[in-house]
């Protein structure tokens, strides 16, 4: 409007201004919305696939609920679904799974979190340029390899540590635990380190400032402030841990399902027995195959509380840095 | 009073007892300074022309000049093998607030982190030259920096509460010095001292991080006075607040004087006249590409502001930036 105006008023001004570019597009960006279509099919590709997880893995838990009454199935102590006259209390493979947990998080999170804050705060940067990348070099090892170095190695060696235990067999659910723990200490060490590098440096400047010594400005205010970054490791290794398969499967052995709490034998998990049922030779719509779907649904049950209760907690605790 | 062992840390303040006193100075007998200061006899080197003894100021200046806290004698600090402040050479009088001006590069932050050490977190930085403090040098082998930061306090630009509590923040520096007993009245008096008081003590419990920005300020402020140190460094401690929370941090940095020996760096010139006693000019020399910082003029503040004895400081303060 005014330029048009100012055109007109004086016209030997108006021609030596550029010329005004046009406001509408030359043409339809057709690409642009062929991109936007695949990016949100991709985003539409991942949820599908989880929610067809979770119908498959109902539809067969569904059927098994059938047959088997919640109660006996959650409340049972005796499981040989194998069986003809099979059994179906969940409780020994649930407890062999706590167990591997417990005893995993029991090793991996004292060492991690040490090792942590070791590399966040008071490793040289040689020294952390090359531990930070073995770590992560360890998160990939295949869990098959760990499977074996405490099948054969860690398994006699715990004999010999402990001779006073009741070592009977070649398996044993406590080495499978440290094992497993083996295998998510490099996974808390390197999350729960870049949690606390994360922290400003103004907070760790503020506290040395008053006084406070190395290990008080990693304890007293570092830790604190990445304390959520912190629980979301655990709970990542906890529920890598819960699904932990192949290790328990070849340290604990897959056979003999127990309430026997003794860590010196095997013992079978959730994830060991479906791993060691479900071969080719199973028969869809048998009982034995839909239990393998029960107890793939409470796994997934569990690890979802396990998340859900750690959101809360870190809602509670953490400490909001700018 | 004036015994060797505690002067810097209960000399002046004698509300610091239970605290391990005797490590961070150990200075000479004129440290807590008779009448006169006593350090006088202590200044040689006239032939620095920075170098400005009490006696000469006190026949110019109106600024009542007491003991000597500080005394720089040819400081450098560098990072690495770039010089970032060189040669500077000056003395810090006790109950006096000290201000640092100058452009932007001119070391005067550099400096005053050598004031407490700080730069000893950053691993390639290096102190040449003495700081001296009540007598000894700060550089001094037997010197523990945890325990110098004990005594100097600092506060940063950048306002750094913890993500704690306000009261946790306050009672971190008294907890740091294993302090236990009467905390409430710690944190109470640090809030007061502060002229934070009123406007939290009723929500003592809720985070730091909650408050303004001016207020934040002002809680670092009592945090770093709730240990009573001897000296409170300014590190542009008005540079993130709107204006009139900076008039009241100056109103109380003005209240601060009648018991600390205050060092202010800042980039408002006036601020530094509004404030301070004394004021250091700045300046940054380039020679081959690399910027080093250095002191043009340290004098009564009056005497900087009204009849400055060097052309690049009067340039500077009238807003002729050369």
């Amino acid at each position: 409007m005014t330029a048009s105006q100012r055109g007109s008023v004086s016209p030997e001004a108006g021609a030596e201004e550029t010329p005004r570019r046009p406001l509408g597009a030359a043409r339809p960006r057709h690409g642009e919305k062929v991109v936007k279509g695949f990016l949100a099919l991709c985003a539409a590709l991942s949820v599908g696939v989880t929610i067809a997880i979770v119908v498959s893995l109902l539809t067969p838990t569904i059927g098994f609920f059938r047959e088997v009454s919640v109660v006996e199935f959650l409340t049972g102590t005796q499981w040989s679904p194998g069986f003809a006259r099979g059994e179906f209390g969940v409780l020994p493979i649930v407890v062999g799974t706590l167990t591997v947990v417990v005893i995993a998080l029991l090793v991996a999170i004292p060492i991690g979190l040490l090792s942590a804050i070791y590399l966040a705060e008071y490793a040289p940067r040689r020294v952390r340029a090359v531990i930070k990348p073995a770590l992560e070099v360890l998160e990939g090892i295949p869990t098959v390899a760990i499977g074996l170095f405490g099948l054969f190695l860690l398994r006699p060696l715990a004999e010999q540590i402990f001779p006073f235990m009741n070592w009977r067999g070649d398996f044993s659910i406590g080495v499978a635990g440290v094992a497993v723990g083996l295998l998510i200490v490099p996974l808390i060490a390197s999350v729960s380190e870049d949690a606390m590098r994360s922290v400003p440096g103004g907070l760790r400047e503020g506290a040395y400032a008053l006084g406070a010594n190395k290990m008080r400005v990693s304890l007293r205010v570092v830790f604190p402030a990445a304390i959520s970054g912190i629980v979301a490791a655990v709970v990542l290794a906890m529920s890598r841990a819960i699904g932990e398969t192949m290790i328990v499967l070849l340290v604990a052995g897959a056979g003999n399902p127990n309430l026997s709490f003794d860590l010196a034998r095997g013992a079978q998990t959730m994830t060991a027995y479906i791993g060691g049922t479900a071969t080719g030779d199973i028969a869809t719509g048998t009982t034995v195959y839909n239990t393998i779907f029960a107890v793939g649904s409470l796994l997934f049950l569990m690890t979802l509380v396990v998340n859900l209760f750690a959101i809360r907690l870190v809602r509670r605790f953490r400490e909001v840095y700018e | 009073m004036t015994t060797d062992k505690d002067a810097p840390i209960s000399g002046e303040m004698p509300r610091n007892e239970g605290t391990d006193a005797t490590a961070p100075a150990d200075p000479g007998p004129d440290a807590d300074g008779g009448p006169g200061t006593g350090g006088a006899a202590g200044t040689e080197n006239l032939d620095s022309p920075l170098h400005l003894r009490p006696a000469e100021l006190r026949g110019g200046g109106e600024v009542e000049h007491r003991d000597k806290v500080f005394e720089l004698r040819k400081v450098s600090v560098s990072y690495g093998s770039h010089r970032a402040v060189g040669d500077v050479s000056m003395d810090v009088f006790q109950r006096n607030i000290t201000a640092l001006i100058g452009p932007s590069g001119c070391g005067k932050s550099t400096l005053l982190r050598c004031l407490n050490r700080m730069n000893d977190l950053v691993p390639s930085a290096r102190v040449d030259g003495e700081v001296i403090y009540h007598g000894e040098n700060l550089y001094g082998p037997r010197v523990d920096p945890v325990q110098v930061r004990k005594v100097i306090g600092m506060v940063f630009q950048k306002p750094n509460p913890f993500p704690k509590s306000i009261y946790d923040n306050v009672a971190f520096g008294p907890r740091t010095m294993g302090i236990k007993q009467n905390m409430d009245d710690i944190v109470e008096e640090a809030l007061r001292g502060a002229a934070l008081w009123d406007e939290v003590k009723d929500k003592l419990t809720s985070n730091g991080l909650s408050l303004s920005g001016g207020q934040q300020q002002r809680l670092c402020i009592a945090r770093a006075i709730a240990v009573k140190p001897e000296v409170v460094l300014m590190d542009e401690p008005c540079s993130a607040l709107d204006p009139i929370a900076t008039l009241k941090i100056e109103d109380l940095i003005r209240q601060l004087k009648d018991e600390y020996t205050i060092v202010i760096v800042t980039h408002n010139m006036q601020q530094a006249a509004r404030v301070s006693d004394m004021t250091a000019f700045f300046s940054v020399r380039t020679s081959e590409g690399k910027r080093t910082g250095e002191l043009v003029e340290y004098d009564d503040t009056e005497k900087i502001f009204s009849t400055p004895a060097d052309r690049r400081t009067e340039d500077y303060i009238s807003g002729r930036f050369g």
